[in-house]
């Protein structure tokens, strides 16, 4: 079962939900929780566990092998990212404008343009007993977070049988990220705050999903601060509130440290026990 | 005319809140920018009045004519983003998936595949309720190309800035270190790097400095509710110090940021303790840095 936990807008409490879940269920289960939030990754700031595997992610770019190359232009032509450009009797290759896609490679009458593989980042791999967390850091100055995310949950779909809970931090936004990250997912969790920045987002992420035909429920965040507007969204809309968090300085103190909140705050606890109970009534069983 | 980009690494720092602030402060010399495209929030607070509309194109999207398509399979061979499944015997592009390369529309031996613009988004020209000047946009759906759309938008601002004789842009930017970022950057006069102290406020913090570097561009760190870990804080004020980064000002844990945004306001209409002074302080220290 994969359960991506998004939201619109950043710093809603994505990572605090997809850690603290993931440790929870791990006292009684296998669990796997997987950041793909690959630009800025932070779950691996609250799961201490052993490094069992590290790997280098590549991207494939087209390089110029100027020996049989006849200067024919089309590799220029058929590039629609402009990554690939025809200088006098040079062939200029902007490797983070290129998306991978071959056309000029296959496309060139004297195979002067072989794909070679460029390092976008790095995946690696803990355990902690029951859990097992998958993190993928892009490289800085890599512009493209969506091939890394693609990669590194195909490494997650290779390793583990679909019984396993599966938790995928998310990045947030709306744009190609977060639908690489959330497009195969069986549910989405979307985590927003009850302010009127948080119900912004969160009508834009709804909006999301629903192209995307997911299935959702909303977890609202530092409940008790702003207005109930969100509430009212939720009922108006049909969306279920799978939990609320209470608004707390003590929990964003706890937070700011790196600790896990739920040994420490049994409201907290709580609600992760409400989303577990929601997620084994309402999504697992017979509709996967 | 100096560009000023405000960006944080890591979502939910108080980037928009305090861009917002300094936008009420001076708004007679700026030109604001909304670049957070994905997940713009800026409007809220500044109220615009979204007077020009414009639809925004941007990259293409494969469409097969189902009559002329003699289900070779080629397309669907060479698309490296499995974008053409077989559906219903039918050669079905899925838009989410297809990443406008335009190879299968190459391949295709019966030219029945055309590559169509895409409308990615919206973007506006508005006046705020403070009397400046505030381009901003909205990225559909699953868009992709946000980082030309932000592109777009900077580059409309700063034409309205220099236009007008506008001293400054103030540019919001979103969270991350990938393209819509890298785009904010571009062109850049001057970064204001908006943190917390917490583990992932320092860590997005190192790592968004880090992008910022490879451009060379002067950059001030404010950090936001500074006083929710002591250690953590002493720990960026150390980062900012060995990395020539200018400390520009502490700004205290205060859900009053959250009462005047459920306002509609800047914390600066709002009130609040001894943040407007201290925000005031900063804009003027970011001006004088620029």
């Amino acid at each position: 079962m994969k359960i991506a936990i998004a939201s619109g807008k950043g710093g809603t409490g994505k990572t605090t939900l997809s850690t603290n879940l993931a440790a929870l269920l791990a006292e009684t289960e296998k669990v796997i929780l997987t950041d793909l939030d690959v630009e800025e990754p932070n779950s691996g700031l609250f799961i201490k566990g052993n490094l069992i595997h590290q790997e280098e992610k590549f991207k494939m770019v087209p390089r110029w092998n100027s020996e049989k190359c006849a200067l024919c232009g089309n590799c220029q032509k058929v590039c629609n990212f402009h990554a690939v450009i025809q200088i006098v009797d040079q062939i200029m290759v902007f490797p983070e404008l290129c998306h991978s896609c071959y056309a000029c490679s296959e496309l060139c009458p004297t195979n002067s343009l072989p794909m070679i593989p460029q390092k976008m980042g790095e995946l690696r791999e803990y355990k902690l007993d029951n859990l097992i967390f998958i993190e993928s850091r892009l490289d800085i100055g890599q512009e493209q977070a969506v091939p890394l995310i693609a990669q590194t949950k195909k490494y997650v779909d290779g390793k583990s049988s679909d019984e396993i809970i599966k938790l995928y931090d998310s990045p947030p936004g709306t744009s190609c990220p977060v639908i690489e990250a959330s497009k195969d997912a069986d549910f989405v969790i979307l985590v927003t705050e009850p302010t009127p920045f948080g119900l912004h987002d969160l009508k834009l992420a709804v909006e999301t999903m629903r192209e995307l035909d997911k299935k959702f429920g909303v977890v609202v965040n530092r409940y008790g601060i702003g207005n109930d507007d969100v509430i009212k969204y939720c009922r108006v809309e049909n969306i279920p509130i799978i939990a609320t968090i209470p608004n707390s300085r003590r929990i964003a103190e706890l937070y700011s440290g790196g600790i896990l909140l739920y040994p420490e705050v049994p409201e907290f606890k709580e609600s992760l026990l409400q989303i577990i109970d929601f997620i084994r009534g309402n999504i697992s069983g017979d509709e996967l | 005319m100096k560009e000023i980009v405000v960006i944080s690494g890591k979502g939910g720092t108080g980037k928009t809140s305090i861009t917002a602030s300094f936008a009420y402060l001076d708004g007679r010399e700026i030109v604001v920018a909304d670049c957070d495209v994905d997940a713009a929030d800026l409007h809220l607070l500044m109220r615009p009045d979204f007077a020009i509309s414009e639809n925004f194109y941007s990259g293409v999207i494969a469409n097969i004519d189902q009559n002329a398509c003699t289900k070779c399979d080629k397309c669907a061979e060479v698309c490296r983003f499995d974008a053409i499944p077989v559906i219903n015997k039918q050669y079905i592009v899925q838009p989410l998936d297809c990443e406008g390369c335009g190879y299968c529309a190459r391949v295709c031996p019966v030219d029945a595949i055309t590559m169509e613009e895409q409308n990615v988004g919206d973007w506006y020209i508005s006046t705020t309720k403070v009397g400046s000047a505030m381009v901003h946009a909205k990225l559909g759906i699953g868009a992709e190309n946000s980082g030309k759309l932000v592109a777009k938008v900077k580059n409309e601002a700063k034409k309205i800035a220099e236009e007008q004789g506008k001293k400054y842009v103030l540019v919001d930017g979103s969270p991350g270190i990938g393209c819509p970022v890298v785009s904010s950057l571009s062109g850049a006069n001057f970064v204001v790097l908006v943190t917390e102290p917490t583990v992932s406020g320092i860590h997005d913090l190192k790592r968004v400095y880090e992008l910022v570097r490879k451009f060379g561009i002067k950059t001030g760190c404010i950090i936001n509710k500074a006083d929710l870990n002591n250690a953590v804080e002493k720990e960026i004020l150390k980062f900012l110090s060995e990395n020539d980064i200018n400390y520009i000002a502490s700004l205290p844990y205060d859900e009053t940021f959250t009462k005047a945004m459920t306002k509609g306001k800047t914390i600066m209409e709002y009130g609040g303790g001894s943040i407007p002074r201290i925000i005031e302080e900063s804009w003027d220290k970011i001006k004088e840095l620029a």
